[in-house]
């Protein structure tokens, strides 16, 4: 699971690096990829590995005509704001689906769910492990594209100083746009790689969130290799406190380690001094 | 902005409305509306204080509610006390936990859409608690027993619930009238424009904003009392579900947040949209579809929520 947090939340920092929004919806966009690989399985066929060239193109174009036609415009450029729109987006999103999909959480099954593999003394199950490699293969293909693009580095100079960045001759709300876009691509490849060893449901994007979230602060905000690290260590965090505190005790640790970083250190392990 | 006589007669008018109203209609259909659009606007007065008048904007105040509804509930079935003085207890429950949350979080320095985020993840601490220790009956929440005597605060006329609800909401309101119009309200309205500024201006902004977060806890946990008496029944996801959170930030919001008047017609709205899509539909999820859409369509349209479209008609007041 780590991995697929560390995707999830890598988005998460990248729209909130760059333009300062804190997505609320993230969890509830997911959740709607998360749909959208279920349904390409179901009614055309599509392997959940390969819908990755659909799902992430697809929540690119979703994220950009988002951000074009609403959250920029309407946001007045309040914080505040934006945080409550994308509450409003998810609760709307979240009833959509529990109106069109109902309420009860779906699975599927492929040919590999089963197969297990031995890594060290451990027994893993394949696709964990595909989705956990790809999920760091991804994480380094965005690494790769915020650094060595033209579009990338726009990306980092309007995330560094809005005002010379439009100086200079960039489209700042088109970087905008773009951001969102990837922020919510990335979602469409975790979709396609947690589909086949998560369920789905309309409330899936709820664990996602604070999880989410969680990831993001501990790394620091808008930092890369904080989502990174961050992100295995509240997969490892979700497993022991499983293991130690029992099934429901032990979802405690999530919000905990989330409030005593943002209590002692805002900045994150990794974040700028702020 | 001062109570000129107009607005008397105005408050007056409000007031022999809601006094009439289950008098009318006694259907138990109108008189649960009732009480619900009551409920509704009190929780919502409670986040109305903190998140609109002080600008502390919490995506968790159901922390205050479910702290409030087990405390009063736990007295009663653990230890026996008489309801009645649940309401104390559950008032003192939720200032408790005003006081936890706003000490930690302000110390630390959070504001903004951060301190939204923590408030959501202590009463996702609170869930999580109240879901696993053995006291608050876990998972399965407590059940209050049916015993129907007025000590028991339990009424075979279910329009007495109305008029404490009325009672209290009228409370609710008289106190943010006087916030309003108070020093207090006023060093709590700097906060929330410019803090740093509030601070020049020698606010002390960490006892205000302690103060305010206190007192919506108390609310907001006096609300959770009525609630477990109402229902007599109460779980983790009930009393800590973030749906409760967005209800009460709903009703501010969409009425008004900051205004004195704006959770009640926020109130009003969102039961009305809640029990009539209830009646007439059995489509799952379609009041929260169309809270979302309205969520979004007040900020888009209307920043200051729906009070906007009363006060465009009559003279600007100063404030929002």
């Amino acid at each position: 699971m780590g991995g697929i947090y560390t995707l999830v939340a890598s988005g998460l920092t990248l729209i909130y690096g760059v333009l300062h929004i804190i997505n609320f919806a993230h969890g509830s966009m997911l959740m709607l990829a998360m749909f959208g690989v279920y349904y390409l399985l179901i009614k055309l066929g599509i392997d959940p590995y390969l819908s990755l060239f659909i799902t992430i193109p697809g929540m690119f174009l979703l994220g950009y005509l988002l951000y074009r036609f609403m959250i920029g415009r309407l946001s007045y450029g309040k914080d505040e704001n934006i945080l409550l729109i994308t509450l409003g987006l998810s609760i709307l999103i979240e009833n959509l689906a529990l109106m069109f999909f109902k309420g009860d959480s779906r699975t599927i099954s492929m040919s590999y769910s089963d197969q297990m593999f031995e890594v060290g003394p451990l027994l893993v199950g394949l696709p964990k492990l595909i989705s956990f490699v790809a999920a760091m293969v991804m994480c380094g293909l965005l690494g790769l594209f915020i650094t060595r693009t033209d579009i990338g580095r726009s990306i980092r100079a309007v995330a560094k100083e809005r005002t010379g960045a439009r100086l200079v001759g960039i489209d700042v709300e088109k970087v905008f746009a773009i951001s969102f876009g990837v922020g919510l691509a990335t979602l469409g490849a975790a979709a396609s790689l947690l589909m086949p060893i998560f369920y789905v449901s309309p409330t899936t994007g709820h664990v996602f969130v604070m999880v989410a979230f969680t990831v993001v602060v501990l790394g620091g905000m808008g930092s890369f290799l904080g989502a990174v690290l961050g992100g295995l260590i509240v997969g490892l965090t979700e497993s022991f406190g499983g293991l130690f505190l029992g099934e429901s005790l032990g979802q405690i640790g999530i919000s905990l380690i989330f409030i005593l970083i943002l209590l002692f250190r805002p900045s994150g392990l990794f974040g700028d001094k702020r | 902005m001062s109570a000129t006589r107009p607005s008397w007669l105005l408050h007056g008018l409000l007031l022999l409305i809601a006094l009439v109203f289950p008098l009318l209609f006694s259907s138990p259909f109108m008189v649960n509306f009732g009480v619900l659009a009551l409920f509704y606007a009190f929780i919502g007065q409670s986040w109305n204080i903190a998140g609109g008048f002080a600008g502390q904007l919490s995506f968790g105040h159901v922390a205050f509610f479910g702290v409030g509804a087990y405390a009063s509930t736990m007295v009663q079935m653990r230890l026996g006390w008489n309801p009645w003085l649940g309401l104390p207890v559950s008032a003192l429950a939720g200032a408790a936990a005003g006081w936890l949350i706003a000490v930690l979080s302000f110390r630390a320095g959070l504001k903004g859409s951060y301190f939204a985020l923590i408030t959501l993840a202590f009463a996702e601490v609170f869930r999580i608690v109240a879901n696993s220790v053995e006291v608050t009956g876990g998972g399965l929440g407590m059940l209050i027993p049916m015993k129907q005597t007025v000590a028991n605060f339990q009424f075979g006329d279910r329009r007495v619930f109305y008029f404490i609800m009325l009672a209290l909401t009228v409370a609710s309101v008289l106190l943010a009238l006087w916030l309003k119009g108070s020093r207090f309200g006023a060093r709590l309205a700097a906060i929330r424009e410019n803090e740093d500024s509030a601070r020049a201006l020698g606010i002390d902004t960490f006892a205000e904003k302690t103060k305010i977060m206190m007192i919506s806890g108390a609310i907001a946990g006096i609300g959770g009392c009525f609630f477990a008496q109402y229902f007599l029944y109460i779980d983790p996801t009930i009393a800590f579900g973030v749906d409760k959170s967005v209800e009460m930030l709903l009703v501010s919001m969409i009425g008004g947040a900051g205004t004195v008047y704006g959770p009640l017609i926020g109130a009003v709205l969102l039961a009305a949209i809640s029990e009539l899509t209830r009646a007439w539909f059995t489509i799952q999820g379609l009041s929260l579809v169309l809270y979302g859409a309205l969520l979004v369509v007040i900020i888009a349209y209307l920043p200051n929520g729906l009070i906007d479209l009363f006060k465009r008609r009559g003279q600007r007041p100063g404030s929002p």
